[in-house]
């Protein structure tokens, strides 16, 4: 048993290579470099103060929780249409990664939104429709982590992902229109859509870098650990048709 | 249609070479060669286990073949098992049957659901003794052996060019069994081929012309053999 | 793929006939929410009747979580999948037929279901022609991305809990529009109604799509 788990696992005994370490030491100095300019360098804002300084995660977290979402659908579709695995396990590690990116979203919106509106939550169009996209995600992990047959969970989870970034699109639509039918957006305008130059605008940029770099190292790990996990259940295969087949030659 | 029956006098009915079929991860067919030939009644013995019930369900295009060659009424499995669906009849231990629709109902249903006409129903309700009170009875309602004559009319109203037939004689009368010996053995002079697995050997060495033994997922060549010898052998 | 919808539906609907589950209990537990809400809210403060649009859309959408469970419970017998995979039944039609039989069973709900808020909160109706679109498309939507989730839930011990987790975050926008086009319909001013119309003819379209493709693909695993 041991030596077919040797076989399987040959070559990639951990999910970390040089280029991911690489990448893992850029991804703390991008942290770093952001903490720096977004905790220290970078001026109070005029109409927001020290709070701004949230933003800098919040912002790129968002992107990159949406980029996820994007992987996640493309990976279902090419897994539905080519029946790729890869692509499987693509769709599977960038949802649960845009899953832990949305929540940080929302945590430090509402960190955010409290000295702002003075509440944790208010019925914002984004908020409730990031809300709704953490929900749609647990929803497909719900059924990718399913008690049941792997040929099973891929299949029904990837139907579900392939319809993931339709529904968060109808839903940002629906949502906006509900909000913006009883009161103008005026919470948006001095949130992220203000103007921001200068300093500031580079310290959004150190944290897209930032948390790009986080993003692609916990992705790579993901897939690769997910790949792994699948190598394990095939690498029994040839050993349990032989002892299959012997169990013919006993009777 | 017309050109399905052309393919079944081409070659063999059935054509298996080592193929394998994963239940999840379980390989219960571990490679099995078998050839069957048109209008053979063919008995599937072996073991609690030992695939007969998979290899059924194989046959009928429900389990994909994982390797290995596998071509049933001229469709390859292997590339796609769909097309030969609804040229078999399945019998298995569930009757895929729903509880709330009365017998007509559901023979009804299937039977046209695989494009059969009224009077074809109507044969198959008769032939089974469902047309007189028990038509209108919800099948929920029924016995265990007056199920399986439902699922056996839903079955032969469906005419299918290869029958499989899982344990066709448990929970059945002796009367119902002798109805379906009869009904295996009018459907291949009609033209169809029959694969049937049973545990009362006594009664389907009559009725089969071939014996397949299968074990550990596995069919040997020496273990298909012509039924007589077998009658012979175990007396 | 339509005669086999029709074959679907009509087995269904017949099979509703015979057992009546969605009149003995579907119906009543939608009649009961709407008695819910008037014990949770004051009946005396008119919010009954300012919010029956939302109230009477939530009381369908449970009702119909409750329909489309029936729906896939009907399916799951032992069996049943392997005879429906060797039925020769066409998956796109047999996704079409459930959810045309799970339609026509939420839109008599919804019928009774109105008389119920006119009766119970005293909610006077207007605009006849967008209530009844908005019904229809609504309902459209709700059976076709309840029928595709619903057959990612059936057939696991989980189904129950798992289907209202994937559909009710989906089906927001569909509440959200339903909701809104009944109250410009009851507030007489029905042009602020239609494009929430519209967005759910969007919805409903690209879940039957999705159904009649991914319908398949989910009957296949075994």
């Amino acid at each position: 048993m041991t030596t077919q788990l040797d076989a399987a696992t040959e070559g990639l005994d951990s999910t970390g290579s040089r280029a991911t370490r690489v990448l893992g030491v850029l991804a703390i100095f991008g942290l770093a470099a952001l903490a720096l300019f977004g905790l220290v360098l970078s001026p109070p804002d005029a109409s927001q103060g020290e709070v701004v300084r949230i933003l800098y995660v919040h912002v790129p977290s968002a992107t990159f929780a949406y980029i996820g979402c994007f992987l996640t659908t493309i990976g279902s579709a090419m897994f539905l249409w080519r029946g790729s695995s890869w692509w499987e396990l693509v769709a599977y590690a960038s949802a649960e990664i845009a899953t832990v990116f949305t929540a940080i979203v929302l945590v430090t919106g509402m960190i955010w939104g409290r000295p702002t509106w003075g509440v944790y939550w208010v019925w914002d169009a984004r908020l409730t429709s990031t809300s709704m996209l953490l929900l749609l995600l647990l929803g497909y992990l719900a059924v990718r982590r399913l008690p049941a047959d792997h040929d099973v969970r891929t299949k029904r989870a990837a139907i579900i992902g392939l319809l993931l970034v339709p529904n968060v699109i109808i839903v940002r639509q629906s949502v906006q229109w509900w909000r913006t039918l009883h009161q103008k957006p005026t919470l948006l305008a001095n949130g992220v859509g203000a103007k921001i130059e200068g300093l500031m605008l580079f310290s959004l940029f150190v944290g897209f870098i930032a948390i790009g770099l986080v993003f692609a190292w916990l992705l790579i790990h993901r897939f690769r650990l997910a790949w792994l996990e699948d190598q394990l259940d095939d690498a029994g295969l040839d050993a349990a048709i032989a002892e299959r087949r012997a169990e013919g030659d006993v009777s | 249609m017309e050109q399905t029956s052309a393919a079944l006098t081409s070659g063999p009915v059935v054509h298996l070479r080592g193929a394998v079929a994963l239940l999840g991860r379980f390989p219960a067919l571990a490679g099995v060669d078998l050839d069957i030939d048109a209008r053979r009644i063919v008995l599937l013995r072996g073991a609690n286990g030992a695939g007969k019930t998979t290899l059924l369900r194989t046959l009928a295009g429900l389990v994909p073949v994982a390797g290995g060659d596998a071509v049933v009424l001229g469709v390859d499995l292997v590339a796609d098992p769909r097309p030969v669906r609804h040229r078999v009849g399945m019998l298995g231990h569930a009757t895929g049957l729903y509880d709330e629709l009365t017998v007509g109902d559901n023979v009804r249903f299937w039977a046209r659901a695989a494009g059969a006409n009224p009077t074809d129903v109507e044969q198959a309700l008769s032939r089974l003794g469902l047309d007189g009170r028990l038509r209108s009875v919800a099948v929920g309602r029924l016995s265990a052996g007056q199920r399986r004559r439902t699922s056996l009319a839903c079955l032969i109203a469906r005419r299918p060019e290869l029958w499989l037939l899982d344990e066709p004689h448990a929970g059945l009368d002796q009367e119902g069994r002798d109805l379906v010996d009869a009904l295996v053995r009018e459907a291949v002079s009609a033209g169809a081929t029959v694969v049937l697995s049973s545990h009362e050997l006594d009664r389907s060495l009559q009725l089969a012309d071939t014996v397949v033994t299968i074990a550990g997922g596995i069919v040997r060549p020496d273990s298909i053999l012509p039924a007589d010898q077998i009658d012979g052998g175990a007396r | 793929m339509i005669h086999d919808a029709l074959l679907i539906a009509g087995k269904d609907l017949r099979l509703e006939l015979r057992s009546r589950v969605a009149l003995n209990q579907v119906l009543p537990f939608a009649l009961l929410v709407l008695v819910l809400f008037a014990f949770a809210l004051d009946p005396d403060k008119s919010v009954l009747t300012e919010a029956t649009p939302g109230l009477y859309w939530i009381a369908v959408l449970f009702s119909a979580l409750l329909a489309l469970q029936r729906s896939f419970a009907i399916e799951s017998t032992d069996g049943n999948r392997d005879a429906l995979r060797l039925s020769g039944l066409d998956p796109a039609g047999i996704f079409l037929g459930k959810v045309l039989a799970v339609s026509v069973q939420l839109v008599v709900l919804e019928a009774l279901l109105g008389v119920g808020v006119v009766v119970l909160y005293t909610s006077r109706i207007d605009g006849w022609v967008l209530l009844a679109v908005t019904s229809v498309i609504a309902t459209a939507s709700i059976a076709a991305a309840g029928t595709l989730y619903g057959v990612v839930a059936a057939g696991l011990r989980v189904r129950e809990t798992l289907l209202p987790l994937l559909l009710l975050p989906v089906l927001a926008p569909v509440l959200i529009g339903s909701t809104r086009a009944f109250e410009a319909a009851l507030n007489g001013s029905p042009s602020e109604g239609w494009p929430w119309v519209g967005l759910m003819s969007i919805f409903a379209s690209l879940y039957v799509v999705a159904g009649i493709f991914g319908f398949g693909p989910l009957l296949e695993e075994s």
